[in-house]
């Protein structure tokens, strides 16, 4: 295929005029791509509002005793902080940002299959992150029963915890539409010879994700509706007073809550699939098996739901069975690291930007993995249960997982998404103090956990100040980190050199368009290779 | 393999759209299925008091709901049959049959509900707080299922009455009635869950 750029009629999707002009032609977009970069930005913007809400609570923890805020208002924050970056930023985050924009491409369509749906997608998931931050500023008060709106106390508080379940409601919503389209588009759309295993493992990974948004958010959708009639009626479902049963709010919510874990690391682990064979420049080690432990982690993950509630009162045999299948879970993950590792053995490495980001990814997620069968085994649990340990474990799951998966995806595809090229200089010195904060910040939680320091205390012993200390230190070096990153990416994509169409060497479909890609992806019908990552 | 378009904005796949809905339809059954499980870990604790509560509903009343919508299910299929056919006043005429059936359930309910909501026999009532636990879980998923249920009547009612406009426009045609399918389906599911709802709770005495 020739280079788009010496075609007459060749328009970038950001030139496209379409019906609409200005904001408008991207409000009212129902192209994937812009629809993908509204997602972006949002997210962005979230992001960086939960970021601060971290930092603030980092500040007050620097020191034992109350530092800059009221307890109300530090419970009030890590609940806040928790839904806004649950709900509106690693929930959506890869799925609806670069799936939108890359799936389509990497399975040769022209768009996903409904694009309509999808730009209502993005409104409604506006409408409830709108609701979410409106929450904090009610006068009743943030709502301050922590991201996982445990009954009963989220059905007795006077905070506004309507306002903040409603929101979560309002994005599951969003979440399932997106997940629907997804699964028509992979089934329905693929290229003509594109078959399930001719398709990248980015797309495997979207449709295993898109069948757990499908099939597990109705539930807590649900749930939180019976929360909210449980508070306007007082419906007895869940508080024991009236002759409900709290455990019960917890089981259906984690029924979701934890598949929704999957949610957000499972496109995490398609895009490091990616990015390995490019910057190896080779063929993906065990494409199969890689494809089809998405699949599985996604079974497997509907089962293991009982492992948050270890010590809330739970039979014996519910917690060993549980724990089990929670060991069982781990298997087809370390598949995939094992697969990644021997993809790079033998191959010519390229330690670009991308490939630094999916390195880390690998190493914390190992480290988030393995602390996570700890907590999977009941014994161990009960230690650590609802302490910083927790706190470390799923930051190094989700931020060192899923968020440093996103700045990989970034670092690669940004090329293509803005057709420049950002300073691989200041990517590298970005990315080496993201990665020294983001230890300093979250390693020291382990110890502090395993020593017993709770999580979403406001205040604590003397013994626990050092490490608290460091870790404050660290969350201030991450957040710098994240400034300079966010402000290479930006510079690179407004003002960076022209990106050719392939700057990596990739051999998927995205790299065989121009950058940026034009409306409708191909001006002619992609050829479809057997293998997607052959490199021979 | 799809068929191809040319373009974006005119791009239809009716097949697309159909398994779109079986998609939706499922987020829909793990919706009620969240509230079926529930109610049956309440039954269980509460034996007893949903057997006694649910002797103050009518099985009668539940009844001719169930003969109306199961009636409702076999026209709005025989609306599709007869488009499919090319038989627009047929067609017309069993969306129309249909969104009575809809109507005469809904009134039904209307009556139902009235006749607890006179009795105080409703969430956030009075007198709720001082019956028994079992009694008040039973009346609250009571109101709370039935109520969703009638909710999705409402949603399915309108879906079939945009079918009903478009029949009668033209834009929905034999080579084109992905929406009237779509539609169909929904209404199905609607009285699929109302089978379910009926024995759990009408007929458990």
């Amino acid at each position: 295929m020739s280079s788009g750029t010496e075609k007459v009629e060749y328009v970038s999707y950001l030139d496209h005029q379409g019906k609409y002009k200005g904001i408008l032609g991207w409000i009212f977009a129902t192209d994937h791509k812009r629809i993908a970069l509204l997602y972006m930005y949002s997210i962005a913007a979230f992001f960086f509002v939960g970021v601060i809400l971290g930092l603030l609570m980092k500040i007050e923890l620097a020191a034992p005793g109350q530092t800059i805020m009221k307890p109300q208002t530090y419970n009030g924050i890590f609940t806040v902080h928790g839904v806004i970056m649950i709900f509106m930023v690693v929930i959506p985050g890869l799925s609806a940002v670069f799936g939108n924009f890359f799936l389509p491409i990497l399975i040769g369509a022209k768009d996903v299959s409904f694009p309509k749906l999808n730009r209502f997608s993005w409104w409604i998931f506006i409408v409830g992150s709108i609701m979410a931050v409106a929450s904090q500023f009610l006068r009743s008060g943030p709502p301050d029963t922590g991201w996982t709106f445990y009954a009963p106390y989220s059905t007795t508080t006077g905070t506004s915890v309507i306002l903040a379940t409603s929101a979560a409601f309002v994005l599951g919503f969003s979440s399932i539409l997106t997940g629907l389209n997804f699964i028509v588009t992979i089934h329905q759309l693929r290229a003509p010879g594109m078959k399930f295993f001719n398709m990248p493992l980015f797309p495997w990974a979207l449709y295993a994700t898109a069948w757990i948004q499908l099939l597990a958010t109705p539930i807590v959708g649900i749930t939180l509706v019976m929360l909210i009639a449980e508070r306007l009626f007082g419906i007895g479902f869940f508080d024991p007073n009236l002759g409900g049963d709290p455990l019960l709010y917890q089981h259906l919510f984690w029924i979701y809550s934890h598949p929704a874990v999957y949610v957000m690391i499972l496109p995490a682990m398609g895009v490091i699939s990616e990015i390995i064979p490019t910057f190896t420049q080779r063929k993906i080690y065990g494409y199969k098996a890689i494809a089809l432990s998405s699949l599985a982690i996604a079974g497997v993950g509907f089962l293991v739901w009982g492992h948050h509630m270890y010590t809330s009162g739970m039979s014996e045999q519910a917690r060993w069975f549980f724990s089990l299948l929670t060991f069982v879970v781990a298997v087809p993950s370390a598949i995939k690291v094992f697969n990644w590792l021997a993809t790079m053995y033998k191959g010519s490495i390229d330690l670009k930007p991308p490939f630094l980001y999916a390195l880390s990814f690998i190493f914390l997620f190992i480290i988030g993995g393995t602390t996570g069968l700890l907590l999977g085994s009941v014994a161990t649990n009960i230690q650590v249960h609802d302490t910083a340990f927790v706190v470390a474990h799923f930051h190094y799951i989700i931020f060192g997982g899923m968020g440093f998966a996103f700045f990989a995806a970034i670092h690669y595809w940004s090329p293509k998404i803005y057709g420049r090229m950002y300073d691989f200089k200041r990517a590298n010195i970005a990315w080496g103090i993201i990665f020294v904060g983001f230890n300093m910040l979250y390693f020291p939680q382990f110890i502090l956990g395993f020593q017993g320091m709770p999580r979403r205390y406001f205040d604590y012993l003397p013994q626990f100040q050092g490490g608290q200390l460091v870790s404050s230190i660290g969350g201030f070096i991450l957040a710098t980190g994240l400034f300079l990153m966010v402000r290479n990416l930006v510079l690179g994509a407004r003002k960076g050199e022209i990106a050719p169409a392939n700057p990596w060497n990739g051999s998927t479909l995205e790299w065989q368009i121009p950058s940026p890609p034009s409306l409708e992806n191909f001006d002619e019908e992609p050829v479809i290779k057997q293998n997607p990552y052959d490199y021979e | 393999m799809s068929e191809k378009h040319n373009h974006v904005e005119e791009h239809r796949d009716d097949e697309a759209s159909k398994l779109g809905m079986w998609l939706f339809i499922f987020t829909e059954l793990l919706l009620f299925g969240g509230l079926f499980i529930v109610y049956s870990i309440f039954r269980h604790e509460y034996y007893q008091a949903f057997r006694e509560s649910s002797l103050e509903l009518s099985v009668t009343i539940g009844a001719i709901n169930t003969i109306a919508l199961l009636f409702s299910s076999m026209t709005v299929a025989m609306a599709l049959t007869a488009m499919q056919k090319n038989d627009k006043k047929t067609a017309l005429i069993m969306i129309g049959i249909t969104l009575l059936m809809a109507l005469v359930f809904l009134v039904n309910k209307y009556f139902e509900w009235g006749h607890k909501i006179e009795h105080g026999l409703y969430p956030g009532s009075a007198l709720m707080p001082l019956l028994d636990r079992g009694h008040l879980l039973y009346f609250s998923l009571y109101f709370f299922m039935t109520g969703l249920h009638a909710f999705h009547i409402i949603v399915g009612m309108v879906l079939l009455f945009i079918c009903l406009f478009k029949v009668k426009n033209g834009s929905i045609h034999p080579e084109k009635y992905a929406l009237l399918e779509n539609g169909a389906l929904y209404w199905h599911l609607v009285d699929l869950i109302w089978i379910f709802l009926f024995p759990l709770m009408y007929l458990i005495s």
